[in-house]
C-alpha cells in the first residue's frame, strides 16, 4: 500500500471522522495544542537560556534540565496526541502540503537531538558545547513551530 | 450622538486607513505578523508559566522566588512587547470584525483579569516575599495568584485562537444573548 493510500485509510478511521464531523472538536484540540506549545516553549527556553548564559545562572545546566524534564515531556506528549488527532482529520490535505513534511522531519530531528544528544551532554556538563547545543535546539524547535504555523496558511 | 466616542465609527475609520487595508489585503505580511504573535505568546506565556509553577511549588522549588522573578521575568516582558505589538497590528488589519468578535471581547476581558491579578500580586501578595522566598511551597495567596495567572493566560490563548472561527460573526443569524454580547449593529454586513 502506498503512503498516499495509508493516509487515505487514516482519514477514514472513526477517530478522524469524529473530529471532522464535529464543529467544536477540532478548535478545542487546536487550542489544547497551543496551550501545550506555550508550556513546551517555556521548558525548552529555561534550559536553552541557561546554556546560553542567561536565566537561572545560579544553577548548573544539569539542574535546570532535571527541573524542566517532566514539563517538557508532558507538553510534548500533549502536543503529539493533539497533533495526531488534528492530522488524522485532514490526513490527505496534509499529505500534499510541503510544510507538513518539513514539520515532521524537523520534529523528528528535534526529538532525537533533545533526548539523544542535548540531554545526555547537559547531564554530563556540556562545557564549550553549551552554546552550540542551545542554538541548534532553538533552531530546530523554531523550524517545527514555523512549519506548523505554515500548514495552516499554505 | 450621545457619546463623545463612537466605537463603531472609530473601528470603521480604522478599517478605512491605507495601512489597515494594505495589511488586510497583504499576501504575506499578515501571515508573518500572526506567526510572530504566536512566537511572542510562546515566549510570554511559556516563561510566565515557569514562574507561576515555581509559585505553586510545582517546579524549580530550590530556586528562590526572587531569583525566578529577576532572571526569568525580563524574558516574559520581551515576549509581552512582541505579543502586544503584533496583536495591535492584527487588530489594525481587521478592526470592525475584531471589535464585534465574541472571542476577542472575552480575550480582552481575560487580559484585564490577568492584569488586575498582576497588580494585586505586586501591590500586596509579593510584599512579604522575604519571609517565604526560599519556601518550596509559597503561602496560599501566592499560589492562588499563580493559579489565576495560569488560568487567565490559558483562557487568553484559547479565546484568541477562537477569533479565527466565524460562528458568532455579525453577518450570521445569532441568538439575542449572543447579539447582546457582540453588539453587532442592525443590518450589519461584512465590509
Amino acid at each position: 500500500m502506498s503512503l498516499y493510500h495509508q493516509f487515505e485509510a487514516l482519514e477514514a478511521t472513526p477517530i478522524a471522522d469524529g473530529v471532522k464531523n464535529s464543529v467544536w472538536l477540532f478548535p478545542a484540540i487546536e487550542a489544547t495544542h497551543l496551550l501545550a506549545l506555550a508550556l513546551l516553549g517555556g521548558a525548552v527556553l529555561m534550559l536553552d537560556l541557561r546554556l546560553l548564559g542567561a536565566g537561572l545562572t545560579a544553577f548548573p545546566p544539569s539542574a535546570v534540565e532535571r527541573a524542566t524534564r517532566p514539563w517538557l515531556i508532558g507538553a510534548l506528549a500533549t502536543m503529539i496526541v493533539t497533533g495526531v488527532l488534528m492530522g488524522l482529520s485532514e490526513a490527505l490535505k496534509l499529505y500534499d502540503k510541503q510544510a507538513f513534511w518539513v514539520k515532521m522531519i524537523a520534529l523528528a530531528l528535534a526529538l532525537v537531538f533533545t533526548f539523544a544528544v542535548k540531554a545526555p551532554l547537559v547531564r554530563r556538563d556540556p562545557g564549550l558545547a553549551a552554546k552550540p547545543l542551545a542554538l541548534v535546539s532553538l533552531a530546530l524547535w523554531l523550524t517545527v513551530a514555523l512549519a506548523g504555523r505554515w500548514i495552516g496558511f499554505s | 450622538m450621545r457619546l463623545g466616542f463612537d466605537p463603531d465609527a472609530s473601528a470603521a475609520w480604522l478599517a478605512a486607513q491605507p495601512g489597515s487595508i494594505a495589511l488586510h489585503e497583504s499576501l504575506y505580511a499578515y501571515t508573518w505578523i500572526e506567526t510572530a504573535h504566536v512566537l511572542g505568546i510562546t515566549l510570554f506565556v511559556g516563561t510566565i508559566a515557569m514562574v507561576d509553577l515555581r509559585l505553586l511549588g510545582l517546579a524549580f522549588t530550590r530556586a528562590p522566588v526572587s531569583m525566578m522573578s529577576a532572571r526569568i521575568l525580563p524574558w516574559t516582558v520581551a515576549g509581552f512587547v512582541l505579543m502586544i505589538a503584533t496583536g495591535l497590528l492584527l487588530f489594525y488589519a481587521i478592526p470592525v470584525r475584531s471589535f464585534h468578535s465574541l472571542w476577542f471581547r472575552a480575550k480582552v476581558l481575560l487580559m484585564g483579569v490577568a492584569a488586575i491579578n498582576i497588580f494585586i500580586f505586586h501591590a500586596s501578595v509579593e510584599r512579604d516575599r522575604g519571609q517565604w522566598d526560599l519556601d518550596a511551597t509559597p503561602p496560599i495567596r501566592a499560589r492562588i495568584s499563580a493559579a489565576i495567572s495560569l488560568a487567565a493566560w490559558a483562557g487568553v490563548i484559547i479565546t484568541g485562537r477562537m477569533i479565527a472561527y466565524d460562528w458568532f460573526d455579525c453577518d450570521k443569524p445569532q441568538s439575542a444573548f449572543v447579539h447582546s454580547l457582540t453588539g453587532c449593529p442592525a443590518g450589519f454586513t461584512e465590509p
